[in-house]
């Protein structure tokens, strides 16, 4: 009975105390969810296309924050900069397909995790050689301040009297704009309609004249731009440095959570995962265990979740047959 | 012509059942033990034992043990580091709680009681104490391995090899922010205390190399020993069936409860050991850092490079793993002279760990795509040619 006091009542009560606090608690989640999403989308475009669980997405972010940070600090403006990295990753893409995935094909999906591992370490090595181990800071500009919504009409209106992060609100902006724009490009255009019929069966894709070699280039070339939008908001938070990958990590049970396949599983895995940690952290983690519990929540909330559906939320079904 | 398995004639079941069938293969295992236990430490310097074949050694259990799981059972995990750490931390409490078997029976019955400790030709059979708290350590990691390896029953794949990141981060996050198992240590590092083994002492700072190095590949051996036997019994060819179809696996009335937890637990058991020597004999101290998520992903890469489902290739990964950037650092210092010679900048301690990355993570790319079924099918192909030599056809 304590301990329910304790662990149950306690917590509730303090966030019944101050909604306020908690709408704030929520949104920086939400900031941080999308933040996660926004890598988990560069995984599920690779996923679902060439079947490839590409654990390299991390330290792609890392990469295209490094290189864009990098320019940045030689002094070129930031829209020479921007399109420098990005041709950097499409240069990634071409060579990922050329030099580690055309041997590989046909392996199984252990191996070429496998092969993205080493990918990762080659990446961040290779970053680290060019612009040095030192952190980095990346700042193009992108508001950073803090908002008071009671200095606007809209939170008057809602009497709202809380502070809020404009990075939070510019992570949200991007990633609802990155999964518009993939929604469209999947749907409408030639080569987002090649990669669909790519996703549905190799084989068929195939002997429809689709070339498969061209499309797994413009998938990775497409993580690769996730990856740079990824690490261009990432950089208006945290510093560039090699933690980032760990934390780039975080990915993993958000597009677990959502499923393997889905892009909009990522954004919703995201958000979960975002708000329910940084709550848990706020309420339970900081006053009752010490802290840092971010570090392990979202990996240890995803073990109920596939308990119930093994799949994630929004993924394909697994059929098993003999 | 030169290996060849015609004119071997067993006359008895045991022969036929042996792990090592043909003389060629006995002869030369023996000359490995012979140059693993006399000649290596009579011969390389101290450098070597402990910077080289001792981590070798206790990585390679550690692959052994993840092989279980993932080369024999078919279950990807990532936690490897996490089960590491809790077998390090658990020998240091049950080290220091329990420092001897009087002890431990004092505290069960109340009693003090000195046990008889006999000298025989200057060794004390009777002080085999701390190989009874490494097993000890190890039966713990193997029940907190099977309570992760729980959600194996329904979660499969990559969905998996998530799920065991969560023991990864969780145990870690445990083990910094819970002083009592470090004993309230300034800063969460504990050092490990000194103990000895038959009147060795193969612990502790003062240990000396070679009665580490000693130590380490007598359990090694056991390890490999355990792993070949288990494996070729019931238990392990139900972990096969599982993993090449579970569901068909079912269906011939193997428990996939029973294979996977007890791959679970087994595999737990080694790496746990593993990971009390890493912090007991290698870095003589417990503490988080050496347990990170790195750590999993290497003993990962051991075992894939090597070859999964094979004791060989559990030692050829830990070999190349352990090895390599060893090598490499060596190799690319060694440039530096040559370098500034020429009149070039020489390589900074930060630039070579960079390139040190660059080449290895290049290597594993490499040999995935030379060879994915790992280096010990090298050994394979090798066996068929010598056995071909000198009509290849």
């Amino acid at each position: 009975m304590e301990l329910f006091a304790t662990y149950v009542l306690g917590p509730l009560g303090e966030m019944a105390d101050n909604p306020a606090g908690v709408v704030e608690t929520v949104i920086g989640g939400l900031g941080n969810g999308f933040l996660y999403a926004l890598v988990a989308i560069g995984f599920v475009i690779i996923f679902k296309s060439s079947g490839v669980f590409n654990f390299a997405q991390g330290a792609m972010v890392f990469f295209a924050a490094l290189n864009f940070a990098g320019l940045l600090e030689l002094g070129l403006p930031w829209y020479l900069a921007g399109p420098l990295a990005l041709g950097a990753m499409f240069l990634f893409a071409v060579l990922v397909e050329r030099v580690a995935l055309r041997p590989l094909v046909g392996q199984s999906q252990l191996t070429l995790f496998m092969a993205t591992i080493g990918i990762s370490f080659l990446l961040q090595g290779f970053g680290e050689a060019i612009w040095g181990g030192n952190p980095h800071l990346l700042k193009v500009g992108l508001p950073e301040d803090s908002l008071f919504a009671i200095d606007y009409a809209w939170g008057q209106a809602l009497g709202l009297d809380i502070i809020i992060q404009q990075s939070d609100l510019l992570a949200i902006a991007t990633g609802l704009v990155m999964v518009g724009g993939l929604f469209l490009f999947f749907q409408f255009s030639r080569v987002g309609r090649a990669l669909r019929a790519v996703a549905d069966d190799h084989a068929a894709a195939m002997s429809v004249g689709i070339p498969l070699q061209h499309m797994w280039i413009a998938v990775w070339a497409l993580s690769g731009l996730a990856a740079f939008v990824a690490a261009t908001i990432w950089g208006t938070k945290i510093q560039i440095e090699p933690t980032m990958i760990n934390l780039a990590l975080k990915a993993l049970p958000v597009l677990i959570l959502g499923g393997l396949t889905s892009i909009p599983g990522a954004v919703i895995g995201g958000c979960i995962i975002g708000i329910s940690e940084l709550l848990f952290e706020t309420y339970w983690g900081q006053p009752l265990f010490g802290g840092a519990t971010t570090e392990w929540f979202a990996y240890l909330l995803t073990v109920p979740v596939l308990l119930i559906r093994p799949q994630g939320l929004f993924g394909e079904r697994l059929i098993e047959r003999v | 012509m030169l290996y060849r398995e015609t004119g071997v004639f067993h006359s008895s079941y045991a022969a036929d059942q042996a792990i090592f069938k043909l003389p060629q293969d006995r002869y030369a295992i023996a000359f490995w033990l012979v140059v693993a236990a006399v000649v290596l430490p009579l011969t390389v310097s101290n450098y070597v034992l402990t910077d080289l074949l001792t981590p070798f050694l206790i990585m390679a259990i550690a692959a052994l043990g993840l092989n279980v799981l993932t080369g024999y059972c078919g279950q990807l995990s990532l936690g490897t580091g996490a089960f590491m750490a809790l077998g390090g931390y658990m020998t240091y409490k049950l080290v220091t709680a329990l420092p001897s078997a009087s002890a431990l029976i004092g505290s069960l019955t109340g009693v003090e009681l000195a046990l008889p400790d006999p000298v025989i030709l200057g060794i004390r059979p009777f002080d085999l104490w701390f190989l009874a708290i490494l097993i000890g350590a190890g039966l713990i990691t193997a029940v907190v391995g099977l309570v992760f390896g729980l959600p194996s029953l329904k979660i499969k794949g990559l969905y998996l090899a998530v799920t065991t990141l969560a023991a990864q981060f969780f145990l870690v996050w445990l083990f910094i922010k819970v002083p009592w198992f470090t004993n309230y240590s300034p800063a969460g590092i504990a050092p490990a205390p000194p103990r000895t083994l038959l009147g060795l002492q193969v612990t502790g700072a003062a240990s000396p190399p070679v009665n580490r190095y000693l130590f380490v590949l007598a359990l090694t051996c056991l390890a490999a020993l355990a792993v070949k036997n288990v494996t070729r019994c019931k238990v392990g060819r139900s972990w096969m069936a599982i993993r090449d179809m579970d569901i068909a696996a079912e269906m011939i009335g193997i428990s996939p409860t029973r294979a996977k937890l007890s791959a679970f637990a087994f595999s737990s058991f080694l790496i746990g050991l593993a990971g009390a020597l890493w912090a007991f004999v290698k870095i003589n101290s417990v503490q988080t850092d050496a347990y990170g998520i790195l750590v999993s992903f290497q003993v990962l890469f051991m075992v894939i490079i090597g070859g999964l489902g094979t004791v060989l290739g559990s030692f050829l990964g830990a070999a190349f793993v352990i090895l390599t950037p060893i090598l490499l650092n060596i190799g690319l210092t060694a440039l530096n002279p040559g370098l500034q010679a020429l009149g070039l900048p020489a390589f900074e301690v930060a630039m070579i760990k960079h390139i040190e990355f660059m080449i290895f993570g290049a290597l594993i790319i490499f040999f995935l795509i030379v060879e994915p079924h790992g280096l010990a099918r090298l050994w394979q192909i090798a066996k068929q040619k010598l056995r071909t030599w000198p009509f290849p056809y």
